[in-house]
């Protein structure tokens, strides 16, 4: 080996690649636009605030299909099944401490929500793994397959649910810290909304710091690419799958967490309820890519929060327009994946 | 005389109902560059890809130092010191060339020397780092792939057809690279195409034709033996010439 004198490069002295901002514009632009239209500004925050919140909300549920789609080339449509089990774990928790969701008291109440988050996690992670061994495994590459038996699969475990946990819907309200509603001028914002941003850009920026800084997170990232020349260079994908899949399925069940909250309700098929708008906010951001699921979930909600508004009419079919709308200017989605 | 590094005895390969390698039997001898050539079609990527493991042998047996490695999967048998460059280079255009590189490695990040040596070899490496790699040239893209195949010390680095759709002035560049990698204790098994490439940089040789092996031995002597060149290779040879 003949070593040249040349120094290791400087990164800070290296070409950037260039950035794409515009899809992440579109938000900001999307939320000022919309200012003049709803005429008054405590409307338009309270209205932007609630977007953003379901938006983080359907981010969390989606962000782990969006990998599982671009990493393992499979279309689990029992997704959903992970967010209803998510959101029936809370009952786990709050049943037994029920003093402590009613406690007057940050720390209690937030105990409470982490637990509920911990044990919907380690659950449905579980259940997750499971899942991949026993439902998804024998039919990797086989897509038509793969529809039938994970919508199976979903139907068997809500059954489950049904069994477990009865028919009728089950009331959860959130701990007393994060009931009410907080004022911002005259706009009353509602302390859940606001925990619920926060968790999801507590999501989002982890799922960023491990896909960009850690080397599992390479491993994926070139998994959804070219998934063969992964396993050339020495590494086992089908552990980088199951590890993947257990990870999505545990974000679902926190998702679930997060929604069965919002919602106060919990009902066996309130997963699969989302997985229509799950589905288009990963297509809208481009398959595998977990910040134009980011984009695309806050797109979303906004648009429909927006139009709901504004024009009721149009707000049913609001998702599926904003699809087209995205489809037509870019046909991968905001952020394409490149694939071999 | 060493034993091969590499054997191939009696492989066939099937793709779909497609029978391709119809009992391949070659050996890759310790060091240097084994040139394996052939018209479109001969059996030759899919000869590499079933070294690799990324299609199965249906028959036969691939011995690589020492280990059967005929039914290891892809992981084992690149574990065991094979590097793999495939036709279509396989880079990861959504990963920055530092990080195709850190890939490659089994450490957290690249040895600092043996990053020197490569970025030597192929300053554009260097220049372009901290880009990503979709947004390199062909050529560029190409020697990232070799790159990575060479990031660490491997013992066989399978390469697939290093010059299809390369400028002249970039195949030069990598001619260059090939003869340095010669004098490092790695062995290089190598499909071409381009005989002018070949004979320039092949120490072995093996032709292959509908699926076998139908000569090998040694560049040298295929080099100057224009009649053998012409029942091998056939009106293609003049071409690359």
């Amino acid at each position: 080996m003949t070593a040249t004198a040349k120094a290791a490069p400087a990164p800070q002295a290296l070409p950037q690649p260039k950035r794409d901002w515009l899809p992440i514009l579109i938000v900001p632009v999307l939320a000022l636009v919309a200012v003049p239209l709803i005429g008054n500004f405590s409307g338009w925050l309270t209205l932007t605030v609630a977007g953003l919140a379901m938006g983080m909300m359907i981010f969390i549920m989606a962000s782990g299909l969006t990998l599982v789609f671009g990493l393992m080339d499979v279309l689990n449509f029992g997704h959903g099944v992970f967010i209803s089990i998510g959101a029936f774990a809370v009952t786990l928790v709050v049943v037994p401490l029920a003093g402590m969701v009613q406690a007057d008291s940050w720390i209690q109440n937030v105990a409470v929500l982490l637990l509920c988050a911990i044990v919907a996690m380690a659950l449905t992670g579980a259940l997750g793994f499971a899942f991949e061994r026993v439902i998804v495994r024998p039919v990797y590459g086989q897509h038509l397959k793969q529809i039938l038996v994970t919508m199976g699969g979903m139907i068997v475990a809500e059954q489950l649910i049904h069994v477990l946990w009865g028919a009728d819907p089950i009331s959860v309200p959130p701990p007393e810290a994060f009931r009410g509603a907080v004022l911002i001028g005259e706009a009353a914002i509602e302390r859940y909304r606001i925990l619920a941003v926060a968790v999801g850009l507590v999501v989002f920026a982890a799922m960023l710091l491990v896909l960009n800084r850690t080397k599992i997170g390479l491993l994926i990232r070139a998994g959804v690419e070219n998934g063969e020349m992964v396993e050339a260079l020495g590494y086992r994908i089908r552990r980088l799958f199951i590890g993947v899949f257990v990870a999505g399925s545990s974000l679902a069940g926190l998702g679930g967490v997060m929604w069965a909250f919002y919602r106060q309700t919990l009902t066996p098929g309130m997963g699969m309820e989302v997985m229509v708008l799950i589905f288009i906010v990963i297509i809208i951001g481009g398959l595998g890519s977990v910040g134009g699921c980011f984009i695309g979930s806050l797109l979303v909600a906004l648009v429909a929060n927006y139009t709901g508004f504004l024009a009721p009419k149009v707000a049913l079919g609001s998702n599926i327009l904003l699809m087209v709308l995205i489809l037509m200017w870019r046909p991968q989605g905001l952020y394409p994946v490149a694939k071999r | 005389m060493a034993e091969p590094l590499l054997t191939l005895a009696g492989v066939h390969t099937h793709i779909g109902r497609y029978h391709i390698l119809h009992g391949v039997d070659f050996a890759v001898p310790r060091g240097g560059i084994t040139m394996l050539l052939g018209r479109n079609g001969a059996g030759k990527t899919t000869t590499l890809r079933t070294i690799m493991g990324l299609w199965r042998a249906a028959e036969g047996r691939i011995v690589f130092d020492g280990t059967d490695i005929t039914r290891l999967a892809t992981p084992e048998i690149a574990r065991l010191g094979i590097a793999y460059v495939p036709e279509n280079m396989g880079i990861f255009a959504d990963l920055t060339v530092r990080e195709n590189l850190i890939l490659a490695t089994r450490e957290r990040a690249p040895d600092a020397r043996r990053l020197q040596w490569i970025f030597g070899l192929f300053p554009a490496m260097e220049k372009f780092y901290g880009l990503s790699a979709g947004a390199l040239s062909g050529g560029q893209k190409q020697m990232l792939s070799i790159a990575r195949a060479i990031i660490e010390p491997r013992k066989l680095i399978l390469v697939d057809e290093p010059t299809k759709g390369l400028a002249p002035s970039i195949i030069r560049n990598m001619v260059a690279a090939f003869r340095e990698l010669k004098g490092t204790d790695t062995t290089i098994l190598l499909v071409e195409q381009n005989f002018m490439f070949a004979q320039n940089l092949g120490d072995g040789v093996a032709v292959m034709d509908d699926g076998k092996i139908r000569h090998a031995g040694t560049m040298p002597a295929l080099a100057a033996d224009r009649g053998l060149q012409q029942r091998l290779l056939g009106l293609s040879l003049d071409a690359h010439q």
